[in-house]
């Protein structure tokens, strides 16, 4: 089935310790399943605030503007809501969670988004299954959520959360930060697999474009200052890699993008 | 942050061996929960049974009342001595300077001797109606047909109204009765230890309780005997402005197991009640006991608690220590590790809701080289609940070799709640090893955030996050226990989250 996330002229905000700052001005997008958009631009251009204003983090406050999810605005929504209604946010930090176990939180996780708690054993399966292609050992399902949990073992929890709970939407935020050349093919890998699986719609929120030579975009666009400024095709990742973000960036920058 | 939160050791211990429990408990939690919640209120074990007896019971005490005790339970003269020391002691000591507030507490307040039957019942069905509803709806007796426990005590107001022990264990000379009872039946044994681990003198309300003891459990364990499945008690007030006083008494002799279970409640009344109880527990030679509270009282108890054990040679004592209920509570499971390669360890929690102030912690008191202790401390605060952790480990000149672990974690639900420590260490012996850990973490919201980004809604998600900080703790409970322990931090919970 085909579903659509639809950005429309959002703008959103953060308290910060200098008074309200607004970080998203005027951001439209429009994604369908099946296609996966690379998000790149500068640090601080707001690429993550996207993500996570999306996603329902309380730091951010919407100002205006709507995201449509299949028609339903999800910004009206808690994030337990969004999550249900499909969207997933794979986070750059995911938080730690002492002494609920990864198979307690993945089963609780997966019984909310379907309404209806697995069956035993085809959940057991499941979990088994995704755990071992993404290399993962099965003593990890019992171990805390992201206690103690190296950078990659983290970014393979999240993908693993991504492969069990088939949201239609993914937001992947920095998914390829702090990854070894290995850990970035086995993570990639599990996010084609989603995609090939449930037709998944991809936000790639990167500022490298390595990633891109395991999750090939179909679109890429340029963020920056708070919006889209450029979009074009997989051709305009070369265009960065080769250039930075140097022209999209404020008068008086000195950010070397892919330094 | 719980980012701060750091692994302890006792988390490492028997890993794989509960993994397997706990995935158990929280299949059964996950299924139970919502059922669970959506039955009981904010307290679940607030009603109260008709009530003659208390009615009839006077306030106060003084001298005539010890004595008046003693009398009723036909004592002999050294138990009515012992209990006009303790009379003597409580009326000369101050009250605490330090710990829970005690400015509105009076002792005339309370009843001292609320005598609810003539005698014991030999089967749940002999006892009145409402009392036995009460135990019941409790779900004791089931647990006993259940074979959930091998011995259960039952004490309604002052008295222990039924006790009961599994035949095999009583073939192999385990005694498990009410302490009255053993005070009659074992005199010799129970003349040899009664008060020797906490004396009459020792602290207030300690003293209180030797004044105006009545029922607990007497255990004796003989040697090399090991009490697979729990024994458990239960405590239950039941009159307005009851004072109860069990004693409890439990020697494991060389070689030899148990664990002993206490659970606790009492009906919400606006006037307060007391429990003042001691525990004393004399672990011999290479034995090896664990004491469980999951002490759940009604927030009009004061409760105010000795409990200590005497370890001797090779021994293991254990005392693993829910306090989620009562008004204020002050208590310090202690260890005497007197002999070499004692052992001992206290996990703790508490759980201080609205109104509620849990003065908690644990005493290691070294003697002997190689002995070894592990505190870990672990209290929720919220709604402006105060928690604190008061401990002291003191290692004396000699106890070489020695080690002891503390680790304090405290979790703060929301920004008007708090908590405190206060570590006491006093080591005189170099060859030594001491850990101190304490931290205290806030509930943020990125985790909860994450975890309903993973499709739980906040309450459940704030429920997720503080089971998983007491998990260190109800892990050593049995599996019933564990499952009562969660459903109470969830219900003290509700509300908590807007």
């Amino acid at each position: 089935m085909q579903h659509t996330l639809e950005i429309k002229d959002l703008y959103a905000s953060v308290e910060t310790k200098e008074g309200r700052k607004q970080i998203l001005k005027g951001v439209n997008l429009t994604v369908h399943s099946g296609e996966t958009h690379a998000i790149m631009g500068p640090n601080g251009s707001g690429k993550s605030t996207l993500a996570y204003t999306l996603a329902g983090h309380p730091k951010y406050e919407v100002d205006s503007g709507q995201a449509l999810l299949d028609g339903v605005d999800i910004l009206q929504q808690t994030p337990d809501e969004r999550a249900k209604e499909g969207l997933f946010l794979a986070m750059q930090y995911p938080v730690e969670v002492p002494g609920v176990s990864m198979t307690n939180f993945l089963r609780t996780a997966k019984t909310e988004i379907d309404g209806k708690a697995p069956s035993v054993r085809t959940w057991t399966k499941d979990l088994n299954e995704a755990m071992k292609r993404l290399r993962m050992d099965p003593k990890f399902a019992m171990r805390s959520v992201n206690e103690g949990f190296s950078g990659g073992e983290k970014k393979r929890a999240e993908v693993l959360q991504l492969e069990l709970l088939k949201p239609k939407f993914a937001i992947l935020d920095e998914t390829d930060s702090g990854l070894d050349v290995d850990a970035l093919r086995i993570v990639s890998e599990g996010v084609n697999r989603a995609k090939e699986n449930t037709d998944l719609g991809i936000l790639m929120v990167t500022h490298y474009t390595r990633i891109l030579k395991y999750i090939k975009p179909d679109i890429v666009h340029v963020f920056a200052d708070g919006h889209f400024v450029k979009t074009g095709g997989p051709e305009l990742a070369d265009e960065l890699e080769e250039n930075g973000y140097d022209e999209y960036l404020p008068e008086g920058s000195t950010e070397s993008a892919l330094a | 942050m719980v980012s701060e939160h750091t692994t302890n050791a006792a988390e490492d211990v028997e890993m794989s061996q509960y993994v397997a429990d706990r995935s158990r408990v929280n299949e059964e939690k996950i299924k139970q929960d919502n059922e669970i919640i959506s039955q009981f209120g904010d307290y679940s074990y607030g009603w109260h049974d008709s009530d003659a007896a208390g009615e009839a019971a006077r306030k106060g005490i003084d001298e005539n009342v010890v004595r008046a005790i003693s009398a009723d339970k036909h004592e002999p003269q050294w138990m009515l001595d012992m209990r006009l020391r303790g009379y003597k002691a409580f009326v000369e000591k101050p009250m605490p300077s330090w710990g829970v507030d005690l400015s509105g507490f009076n002792a005339d307040d309370f009843k001292y001797y609320v005598k609810p039957l003539k005698e014991q019942a030999k089967r749940w069905e002999d006892l009145p109606d409402d009392i036995r509803n009460t135990y019941d709806k409790l779900g004791i007796p089931e647990a006993e047909k259940k074979r959930l426990v091998s011995g259960v005590a039952a004490q309604y107001e002052s008295e222990v109204i039924y006790n009961s022990i599994r035949d095999d264990l009583k073939k192999q000379g385990v005694i498990f009765v009410d302490t009255d009872t053993a005070v009659r039946e074992y005199p010799d044994l129970v003349r040899k230890y009664f008060g020797k681990v906490v004396s009459p003198e020792d602290n207030k309300f300690g003293a209180l309780n030797t004044a105006a003891w009545s029922g607990g459990s007497f255990v004796y364990v003989p040697k090399g005997v090991h009490v697979d499945i729990p024994l458990q008690a239960y405590f239950r007030i039941n009159t307005p402005n009851m004072g109860q006083f069990e004693r409890t008494l439990i020697i494991a002799d060389e070689g030899s197991y148990v664990h002993y279970v206490e659970g606790c409640t009492a009906p919400i009344y606006s006037t307060d009640s007391l429990h003042a109880a001691i525990v004393e527990i004399v672990v011999e030679k290479h034995a090896r006991v664990r004491y469980t509270t999951v002490q759940n009282w009604s927030n009009n108890v004061y409760n105010l608690v000795t409990q200590r054990a005497y370890v001797r040679e090779g021994g293991t004592m254990e005392w693993v220590d829910g306090n989620i209920g009562s008004k204020a509570t002050m208590k310090y499971p202690a260890c005497i590790l007197a002999e070499p390669y004692a052992k001992a360890s206290t996990m703790s929690l508490g759980f201080a809701g609205k109104g509620q102030y849990q003065d908690t912690g644990a005493k290691m008191i070294h003697l002997a080289p190689h002995t070894s202790s592990t505190i870990v401390a672990k209290s929720i605060s919220r709604g402006g609940g105060r928690s604190a952790y008061r401990g002291l480990v003191k290692i004396v000149d000699g106890a070489e070799g020695s080690s002891s672990s503390v680790v304090c974690d405290a979790l703060l639900v929301d920004d008007f709640s708090r908590s405190d420590t206060y570590p006491h260490v006093d080591v005189r012996e170099d060859d030594v090893s001491m850990a101190h850990e304490a931290t205290v973490s806030k509930v943020s919201e990125d985790q909860l955030f994450y975890l309903m980004s993973r499709g739980l809604e906040e309450k459940e998600a704030m429920g997720m996050i503080v089971r998983g900080f007491v998990e260190p703790i109800s892990r050593e409970l049995p599996m019933e226990y564990a499952l009562e322990l969660n459903r109470l931090v969830e219900l003290q919970m509700e509300g908590s989250v807007g």
